[in-house]
């Protein structure tokens, strides 16, 4: 982990987001989801409550999902992080993506990014997981339109043709 | 619907992409949040610590000298215009005038540079309160010695309603059983994912206003009437949303304050609530306390039906009134009966504001009627089933309450349910702790009247063609929240041209480009919208034939369209195809263009609400649920629910199934787990989403949703009604399954742990 320099009240991180390398200047109270959507423009990440509960703001912190109003900014000094624009690579989307379109998991679209998200980590880890072990990956992402039903198919759809 | 009955249509039927899922998987999709306007302040609401409270006097002047704070405002520098959503009972102001009626109520606004600095100036603000006691007991809100909240309402109510049809007192003195039971339901609220949000800007008196909203229309009627500006000088705009659930369906503070300032200070400014702000404002689901007293024959014949509601409104009335007559007239839909009487007081309380939520009234009185429907069938030794059967609503019918009911399959429904359930080799079968029960509902395709007294169509299209005649593309005033209006309106829409889905595209939900349309609420989009854009399409494709008939020298009648070929029927050799003869059209004639609109019949009786369940067309459904209880814990898990639903005609059995999925689910979470519960002094102690419980992936059971087949002559090409439906039956179902699992029967919601347990333990105890 890298450290954060400090520079009177401003503090100075580097981080790679979606592959591009960034130096920036923050306070120490600026939330990683703030940086991403203020500075950055990934307003792909979703704010949602601020407090950890619902996960529309997951990224990938080196390649683990991580709410991203809970890391500090500071704290992303000399990490690596996946947005939701990140996923996409060429203009050609990942199957995860292709899933989520294909089987309807996708109403009001503001859980997406997280899901999507939370489901890519699982399949980084465990290319095969069971339904079960996918709930569990996205338990900590809530939805609120879907009851979960297509999200899970999706992500099981995606893991199918891993094989 | 089946394959077989769908194959005649070309896009619609289909299972297409939604048509904005590509921009919402890769994040581009943008939300009100998301967007940033040139001058951009962001604005802060101070709200009221107290639930109810006289505010003595405000001191702004340490936040006004705070570095990047541009306005401070109170009630004194806003409309003093009362608002509302119901015209009779307009009782909120922008800014609390004189006194705060709840916690979160809106006392003082801040517009600053950036979030921190208006976060701190809320702190600068002074305000003193005399706190006065507060009505928090909705069974209590009626008596004498509580305060009263609003001076207009005497005792606290908000509305009192007593309807009387035939003669229920008669009809339970010819029933073989008669019975009475008194059911609870829960606070529980929408919890959309994206939380309220808009940014204002204030140019040349005109008022632009980007929302996330259910209607761009009534948010631009109510908005110009409170600032005092035409219509035409205001403008919502409608960017991606994130969820409405009907919390959405009037502006909150996030408009009207941002207005508010954006007029003060000449610059835009964002308001975005964060979730707490989002349980105050709430507008969620009314907690019923419900007294219902039902008399059947021995055959189970239900003759009549007497329901006594006291409902808790909270500090505002919003839409509170049309939720309160909903509670009655939704409950003799599905099953036929003649004699009913509905008494209601609807009470203000101390706490946040109820109003619409998916199903808007019913789903409460539905979980109490489909449990006592149960408890009637185990007095006479007759099935669940059965029992519903005997009294289910036929097609082409028409309530005590004067609803016309068109097509109803509910029979089939019920049959199905039976059937893909496995019921017969399951009821009373199942090992100890297992259960399996039914619960039904049925729902509105549509309010049949607007929420205001007005003659503009509730709905309205124009479909353009590009002039090279490559897309076509609709513009409506319908609103795509999540539910995928967008992309049905757009299979429809191409389907009555004669092109391509991949052809359409769309522009929707923007007071100024798109036509009129009263939004997304009461189901209506589908048959409502739906009748516009097909008139709309219909008028394009008349016109491409004729110019087609003159160029193919063949007779208009001969012609037909499908998926971009224009063709001589019999001999399709003779064809043109339709970016010719649309790129034709433009050069000789100018735009071609089609439009649309559609006012649903005069519909309903003459007593006092009749106008509230008026629907062109009622879905129906049943819902049955098995469950696992643990007796040592109380713990009820859901292992599988099966949805059978009359829906009519599907336009995208994807999307169909989704929004039967998602409304079950919400029934679900209110069943077992959600509700705003507050302190002795009216303070919300889980207003977020880790303490109200909002359920998981790990919480939900294995879902079937199934449907009969059905055609509704009301709706273009048969449609109906889909998307609030199933909330309805679940929470009775829910409650029925328990039943058959342990024996115990539990008449308050949501039905927990706890309240299992408890209600276990009831019953060893040795009466």
């Amino acid at each position: 982990m890298g450290t954060a320099i400090k520079k009177g009240k401003l503090h100075v991180v580097t981080l790679t987001v979606n592959g591009e390398e960034h130096a920036v200047l923050v306070k120490a109270n600026t939330t990683l989801l703030d940086l991403l959507r203020e500075e950055f423009d990934y307003t792909g990440t979703k704010k949602g409550c601020e407090l950890g509960d619902c996960g529309a703001c997951t990224v990938l912190m080196d390649d683990r999902p991580v709410n991203s109003c809970l890391v500090l900014a500071v704290e992303a000094d000399g990490h690596s992080f996946t947005t939701i624009e990140g996923v996409e690579q060429g203009g050609k989307l990942d199957r995860l993506q292709e899933e989520f379109i294909n089987q309807a998991a996708v109403q009001c679209g503001y859980c997406s990014p997280g899901m999507i998200l939370s489901g890519k980590a699982l399949l980084m880890r465990n290319p095969h997981p069971t339904e079960r072990e996918v709930r569990e990956a996205i338990g900590g992402n809530l939805c609120r339109c879907t009851g979960y039903v297509r999200i899970v198919k999706a992500i099981l759809a995606a893991a199918e043709a891993n094989s | 619907m089946s394959e077989a009955t769908t194959k005649e249509f070309s896009v619609i039927g289909k299972s297409v992409p939604k048509i904005d899922a590509r921009d919402k998987v890769t994040g581009r999709a943008k939300y009100t949040g998301d967007l940033k306007v040139t001058g951009m302040l962001i604005g802060k609401i101070l709200r009221s610590p107290h639930a109810h409270a006289r505010i003595l006097s405000i001191d702004t002047s340490k936040a006004e000298q705070l570095p990047g704070v541009e306005a401070v405002i109170t009630a004194k520098d806003v409309p003093a215009t009362f608002y509302g959503i119901s015209p009779a009972r307009y009782d909120e102001t922008i800014l609390a005038i004189e006194k705060v009626l709840q916690v979160g109520d809106k006392v003082a606004a801040v517009a600053a540079v950036d979030e921190e600095t208006a976060v701190k100036a809320l702190g600068l603000i002074d305000v003193e309160y005399e706190v006065l006691p507060a009505v928090l007991d909705p069974l209590r809100a009626m008596d004498e010695d509580q305060p009263q909240i609003h001076p207009q309402y005497e005792r606290n109510i908000s509305v009192e309603i007593h309807q009387d049809f035939g003669d229920v007192e008669m009809a339970f003195q010819q029933s073989h059983l008669v019975r009475t039971d008194r059911f609870q339901g829960n606070r529980a609220t929408h919890v959309p994912m994206e939380p309220h949000a808009a940014i204002s800007k204030w140019e040349n008196g005109k008022l632009t206003i980007w929302s996330s909203t259910q209607s761009p229309h009534y948010f631009q009627y109510h908005i110009a009437r409170v600032f005092g500006l035409k219509m035409g000088d205001v403008r919502v705009i409608k960017p991606t949303v994130g969820g409405g659930f009907g919390g959405k369906l009037e502006p909150s503070a996030a408009e009207y304050v941002s207005a508010a300032l954006a007029m003060k200070t000449g610059r835009p400014v964002k308001i975005v609530f964060d979730r707490k702000e989002v349980f105050f404002h709430n507008r969620g689901r009314h907690a019923q306390h419900i007294e219902l007293t039902t008399g059947v024959t021995k055959e189970g014949k239900i003759l009549g039906v007497h329901g006594k509601y006291i409902i808790d409104g909270g500090s505002y009335t919003s839409l509170g009134i049309a939720s309160a007559y909903y509670a009655g007239a939704m409950l003799p839909l599905i099953y036929e009966f003649d004699h009913f009487k509905f008494d209601c007081f609807r009470v203000h309380t101390n706490l946040p504001s109820c109003a619409a939520q998916r199903g808007h009234g019913a789903p409460q009185p539905r979980f109490a009627f489909e449990s006592q429907l149960d408890m009637i069938a185990k007095e006479l030794g007759m099935d669940p089933i059965e029992i519903r059967k005997v009294n289910a609503r036929r097609p082409n019918t028409m309530t005590l309450n004067d609803l016309k009911v068109n097509s109803c399959e509910f029979m089939a429904c019920l049959e199905k349910a039976r059937e893909i359930s496995g019921w017969v080799g399951k009821k009373g079968k199942l090992p100890p702790g297992q259960g399996i029960g039914i619960g039904c509902g049925g729902f509105i395709t549509g309010a049949g009247y607007p929420i205001y007294r007005t003659r503009l169509p509730h709905a309205a299209a124009i479909v353009k063609v590009s002039e090279q005649g490559d897309i076509a593309t609709l513009y409506i005033g319908a609103v795509d929240i999540g539910q995928g209006s967008d992309t049905i309106l757009a299979q429809m829409a191409a389907e009555a041209i004669g092109i391509n889905y991949e052809d359409m595209r769309i522009v929707s939900a923007d007071t100024e480009t798109t036509p009129h349309d009263f939004g997304a609420y009461a189901s209506r989009q589908t048959l409502m919208s739906g009748h516009a854009v097909k008139q709309a399409g219909e008028e394009v494709r008349r016109q491409i034939i004729e110019l087609a008939a003159e160029l193919l020298e063949a007779s208009v009648a001969d012609l037909d369209i499908d998926r971009r070929v224009i063709f001589v029927k019999g001999s399709p050799e003779k064809m043109l195809p339709f970016e010719t003869v649309a790129n034709e059209f433009f050069i000789r004639k100018g735009p071609l263009m089609g439009k649309g609109s559609y006012t649903p019949p005069k519909l309903g009786g003459k007593f006092k609400g009749a106008a509230v369940g008026t629907s062109p067309a009622y879905s129906f459904a049943a819902q049955i649920s098995q469950v696992e209880v643990d007796e040592e814990t109380g713990q009820v898990m859901v292992t599988n629910v099966w949805d059978v639903h009359d829906c009519g005609t599907v336009i995208n059995p994807n999307l169909l199934h989704a929004q039967v999925e998602g409304a079950l689910f919400m029934g679900m979470g209110e069943a077992m787990y959600e509700q705003v519960v507050f302190d002795d002094k009216g303070r919300p102690l889980n207003a977020n989403l880790g303490e109200y419980r909002v359920p998981t992936a790990l919480d939900v059971p294995q879902v079937i949703s199934e449907l009969v087949d059905s055609y509704e002559p009301a709706g273009p090409w048969g449609v109906k009604e889909v998307g609030e439906g199933a909330t309805l039956p679940t929470m009775g179902s829910y409650a029925n399954a328990i039943y058959d699992a342990i024996g115990v029967r539990l008449y308050d919601l949501p039905l927990t742990p706890e309240k299992v347990w408890r209600a276990i333990h009831e019953r060893k105890k040795p009466s």
